[in-house]
C-alpha cells in the first residue's frame, strides 16, 4: 500500500485536479469572453492563469516530493513512462492535423481552386502554386479571392539557424543526461544551462522572425492559407517549445538541488523525450514549411 | 506523512478528491446518467415539434439547436463518459489490479467533465442561444454561431483532453497493472476492447481539437483555413472532422462488444465462443475505422476513385463484425441459456445493432448513399448503432456489474419491464425512420410534406415512450443502492472473470495483494 516499500503506491485523496479543472474553467471562459468582447474577460483569464500556475507547481511539488522520498518503485516508474510516452503520441496526432490541413491544401484546395470552372467562372486570374500567385504577374497574393500581397519565408536565413540550434540542444541534452548516468554532477548541470540558453535563443530568433513577417513581409495570420498554415503549424510548434523549456528549467534547479540519481530519474527522461519530440516536428516544419 | 488513503474526506470532498477507481468509475455513470437525461429531454423536443407537419411549438433555429445540442451531448457527455465508468470500475477488478495506475490523473479526466458540461449548457443562456449547426460542426454555417460557438470549440478541447488523459490511463494500467499470470490473452473481452478503444481515442481526439482549433481561429484571428477566398477549403474541415468522427463511432461500439462479450457466455454458462478471432476482429475494426472517413462525404465532391476505395474499404469493415456477430450467436448455441435483464438486453443488442449495421452496409454504398445522404434512413442507422448498440449494453452492463456495485440484486421484474418497453419504444421511434428516410424526408429540418405525417406521429409516439422508461431504469438503481436480496460474491452461476471473486459490494480497495492466474 502507500506506506509499503515494494509495493505500487497508490496516492491519497488530491484537491489538484479539481483546482485545475477549476483554472480551465477560469481560462477557457474568460477566452471566450475576451475574443466577444465582454467585460472581465481579461481579467478572468488572468485569475485562470493564476489558479493554473498554482495547480502546477502544488500537483508537480507533490510528485517530485513522494518521488524524492522513494514512495515510487519500479513499477510505478514503468507507469509514468508509459505514460509520457503516450502523451507524446497525442500531440504527434494534434500536429498531424495541422500538417494535413497543409498538405490538403497545397495538394487538393489550392489545385481544385485554380482549374475547372472554379477558376473561370470565380477566380480566373488565379494560378495554382504554392505560395499563392497571380497570373502574369510575380506577385504572391493570400488567396484567389484576396488582393493582400505578401513575401514568403526565406528558408535559409533565421529557420536554418533555428534548426542548427535545436539540433544542438538535442546533443548538449544528451551529453547531460551522459553526465547524469555516470554520476558527474557537473556535466549534467552545464549541459542542462547549454540545452535551456539554446532554447531561449531558438525562441528569441522565432519572434524576431514573426516581427519581420509581420512588419515587412505582410506575412500575417490573415495572409490566406500559407499564412494561416504557416502560423499555426510554427505557433503551436513554438508554443511546444515553451513548454519544453519550462521543464528543462525545472529540470535544471532539480539538478542544482541534487535531485535524480543515475539509476531513477523519470523527470529527466521525460523532459528530454518531450523536447527531442518538438525537435522532431521542427525538423518536418522546417522542410515542409519553410523549405519545400 | 499522508499513508491514509484508507482515511478519505467525507461528504461531497470525498468525491472531489477521490483517487479511488471505484469512485471515480461511480461519478462518471452518474454523471453521463445525468447527461443522458438532459440530451434525451432535448430529443423528446425535437419528437415533439415533429409530432404533425407544420410548426407547432418552435422556431426553426431552436429546432436546430435541440438536434446539436442533443447530438453533441449524447455523443460526448452520456454514451463516451458511462464507458469509462464502466472501465474504471472493471478493468482494475477484471485483470487484478489495486486501482488504475495513475490515480490523481484519473480523477481529473473525470472533473474536467463538469467544466466542459458547464460550457455547454450554459451555452443556452447566452446571447443568440446554444450553436445550431449539428453536432459536425460543419463550416461555413458554424461560423454563424454567436458566443456559444466558441463555448462550445472550448467545451470540445476540454472533452478531448479528458478522453486523452482517460485513455491513458487505461492503457498503462492494463499494460503495466495486470496480476502475474494474467497475460494479455487470457484478458477479460471487455479489458481488450478497452485497450483497443483507447489508443483510438488518443489518436484521433488531438485530430478533432486541431480542427476546432483551425475553426477557433478563423472565427477569430483572421485565418482562411476553411474560406476559398484564402486558398482554403470548407470540405477541409469535414475531411479532419471525420478522420476523428468515424473513429469516434467505433470507441463508442467497442467497449459495447467488451461488455456483451462477458454477459452472453455468462447466461449461455459456456465459454465465448472464437475468443482469439474476437480479439483480432476488434484490433482489425479499429485499423479499419481510421481509413474509412469519406464515406459520411460521398456528396461534397470526390473523385469517383476516392468513392470506390471508400466504398470498399468501408464494407470490408462488415467482416470483422460479422465474425463478432457468429461468435456471440455460436456462444448462445446449444448453450444453457438463462434470460435475466442483463442478457435480454445483450440479446436485443446482438439482433438490433446487427440490423443498424446492415442499414451501415446500405449506406457504404456510393450510389445509394447519394440518394439517402443527409434523409431519416441515415438518422435511423446510427440509432439503431448507438441506441440500441451502445446504450443497450450500457443497461445490459449495469443491471450486469450492480450487484458487485450494491452488493444487492436489483428488481428483475422491473428490470424486464424496462427492457420490453424499451425494445418496444426503441423500435417504435426508430424502425419508421427508414420508410420516412427512403421517401425523401430530410434530417434537421423541423416540418415536413404531409405524406410523412404517420410514420412521424409513430416515431413521436415511441419516443415518448422510450423517453419515459428510461424513469424505471433510474427507480431500478436507486431501489437496488438501497437495498435487495444480498447478491453474494457470485451472483451469476456462469460467470468467471476476477471481479467475481471479490466480495459485494466489492469492497473500497481490491486486489491489494496481487491474485495469481493460472
Amino acid at each position: 500500500m502507500s506506506g509499503n516499500k515494494g509495493s505500487y503506491y497508490l496516492p491519497a485523496p488530491s484537491h489538484w485536479p479539481v483546482v485545475g479543472s477549476l483554472a480551465l474553467l477560469l481560462l477557457t471562459g474568460g477566452f471566450v469572453m475576451k475574443i466577444n468582447h465582454v467585460n472581465m474577460g481579461g481579467s478572468t483569464m488572468i485569475a485562470g492563469a493564476i489558479v493554473l500556475i498554482y495547480m502546477l507547481f502544488g500537483w508537480f511539488g507533490t510528485v517530485v516530493r513522494e518521488s524524492e522520498s522513494g514512495m515510487y518503485n519500479k513499477q510505478v516508474d514503468k507507469s509514468f513512462r508509459m505514460a509520457m510516452t503516450w502523451f507524446i503520441f497525442s500531440e504527434v496526432l494534434f500536429f498531424t492535423a495541422f500538417f494535413g490541413a497543409l498538405f490538403y491544401a497545397r495538394v487538393i484546395s489550392i489545385p481544385g481552386l485554380g482549374s475547372g470552372d472554379t477558376m473561370s467562372q470565380l477566380w480566373p486570374h488565379f494560378v495554382a502554386s504554392w505560395p499563392t500567385h497571380v497570373a502574369g504577374e510575380d506577385k504572391i497574393v493570400s488567396g484567389p479571392g484576396s488582393t493582400q500581397m505578401f513575401t514568403p519565408m526565406h528558408a535559409w536565413g533565421i529557420p536554418a539557424i533555428n534548426t542548427l540550434i535545436l539540433l544542438t540542444s538535442g546533443a548538449t541534452l544528451t551529453w547531460a543526461h551522459w553526465g547524469l548516468l555516470k554520476n558527474n554532477r557537473s556535466q549534467l548541470i552545464i549541459g542542462l544551462i547549454a540545452t535551456v540558453a539554446l532554447a531561449f535563443s531558438f525562441i528569441f530568433l522565432q519572434a524576431f522572425e514573426y516581427h519581420h513577417a509581420y512588419t515587412e513581409l505582410g506575412l500575417t495570420l490573415g495572409a490566406g492559407i500559407y499564412g494561416a498554415t504557416f502560423f499555426m503549424l510554427t505557433g503551436f510548434h513554438g508554443f511546444h517549445v515553451m513548454l519544453g523549456t519550462t521543464m528543462l528549467v525545472v529540470i535544471l534547479f532539480r539538478s542544482m538541488k541534487g535531485h535524480f540519481k543515475p539509476e531513477s530519474h523519470f523527470g529527466f527522461e521525460g523532459a528530454a523525450w518531450y523536447w527531442h519530440f518538438v525537435d522532431v516536428v521542427w525538423l518536418l516544419l522546417f522542410v515542409f514549411v519553410y523549405w519545400l | 506523512m499522508e499513508h491514509g488513503h484508507d482515511h478519505h474526506p467525507s461528504g461531497i470532498m470525498r468525491w472531489v478528491t477521490t483517487t479511488n477507481h471505484k469512485d471515480i468509475g461511480s461519478l462518471y455513470l452518474w454523471f453521463s446518467l445525468c447527461m443522458f437525461f438532459f440530451a434525451g429531454t432535448l430529443a423528446l423536443g425535437i419528437r415533439l415539434e415533429l409530432f404533425q407537419p407544420g410548426m407547432q411549438f418552435m422556431q426553426p433555429q431552436t429546432f436546430n439547436q435541440l438536434t446539436t445540442l442533443h447530438g453533441l451531448i449524447m455523443v460526448f457527455g452520456a454514451i463516451m463518459p458511462a464507458f469509462v465508468g464502466f472501465a474504471n470500475w472493471q478493468i482494475p477488478l477484471m485483470i487484478g489490479a489495486p486501482d488504475m495506475a495513475l490515480p490523481r490523473l484519473n480523477n481529473w479526466s473525470f472533473w474536467l467533465l463538469p467544466v466542459a458540461a458547464t460550457l455547454l449548457v450554459t451555452s443556452f443562456f447566452v446571447p443568440g442561444g446554444p450553436i445550431a449547426g449539428g453536432w459536425t460542426l460543419y463550416p461555413p454555417l458554424y461560423m454563424q454561431n454567436g458566443i456559444s460557438g466558441d463555448m462550445t470549440i472550448f467545451a470540445v478541447h476540454i472533452l478531448g483532453m479528458s478522453s486523452i488523459l482517460g485513455s491513458i490511463n487505461i492503457i498503462v494500467t492494463i499494460m503495466n497493472m495486470r496480476a502475474p499470470g494474467m497475460t494479455y490473452m487470457k484478458m477479460p473481452l471487455f479489458v481488450w476492447t478497452w485497450f483497443i478503444t483507447a489508443y483510438l481515442l488518443i489518436a484521433v481526439m488531438p485530430v478533432l481539437a486541431g480542427a476546432v482549433t483551425m475553426m477557433l481561429t478563423d472565427r477569430h484571428f483572421d485565418t482562411h483555413f476553411f474560406d476559398a477566398s484564402g486558398g482554403g477549403d470548407p470540405v477541409m474541415f469535414q475531411h479532419i472532422f471525420w478522420f476523428f468522427g468515424h473513429p469516434e463511432v467505433y470507441i463508442m461500439i467497442l467497449p459495447a462488444f467488451g461488455i456483451v462479450s462477458s454477459i452472453i457466455p455468462t447466461f449461455a454458462r459456456k465459454p465465448l465462443f472464437g475468443y482469439t478471432s474476437m480479439v483480432y476482429a476488434t484490433a482489425s475494426i479499429a485499423i479499419l475505422s481510421m481509413v474509412v472517413w469519406a464515406h459520411h462525404m460521398y456528396t461534397v465532391g470526390m473523385p469517383v476513385t476516392a468513392q470506390l476505395y471508400f466504398m470498399y474499404a468501408t464494407m470490408l469493415i462488415a467482416v470483422p463484425t460479422g465474425v463478432k456477430v457468429f461468435n456471440w450467436l455460436a456462444t448462445m448455441w446449444q448453450g444453457a441459456m438463462t434470460f435475466e435483464t442483463p442478457m435480454l438486453f445483450s440479446i436485443g443488442f446482438v439482433a438490433l445493432f446487427t440490423l443498424g449495421g446492415f442499414t451501415g452496409i446500405v449506406l457504404a454504398m456510393v450510389p445509394v448513399d447519394v440518394q439517402l445522404q443527409d434523409s431519416y434512413y441515415v438518422v435511423a442507422h446510427f440509432h439503431y448503432v448507438l441506441v440500441s448498440g451502445s446504450l443497450f449494453t450500457l443497461f445490459a452492463g449495469a443491471y450486469y456489474w450492480l450487484p458487485k456495485w450494491t452488493g444487492h440484486m436489483y428488481d428483475e421484474k422491473l428490470g424486464k419491464l424496462h427492457f420490453w418497453l424499451s425494445m418496444i419504444g426503441f423500435n417504435l421511434t426508430f424502425f419508421p425512420q427508414h420508410f420516412l428516410g427512403l421517401a425523401g424526408m430530410p434530417r434537421r429540418i423541423p416540418d415536413y410534406a404531409l405524406q410523412f405525417a404517420d410514420f412521424n406521429r409513430m416515431s413521436s409516439i415511441g419516443a415518448f415512450i422510450f423517453g419515459t422508461t428510461q424513469l424505471i431504469f433510474v427507480y431500478v438503481v436507486i431501489k437496488c443502492i438501497r437495498g435487495g436480496a444480498p447478491a453474494g460474491d457470485k451472483p451469476w452461476e456462469g460467470a468467471d472473470t476476477l471481479e467475481w471473486t471479490v466480495p459485494s459490494p466489492a469492497p473500497y480497495h481490491t486486489f491489494e495483494t496481487p491474485p495469481v492466474v493460472k
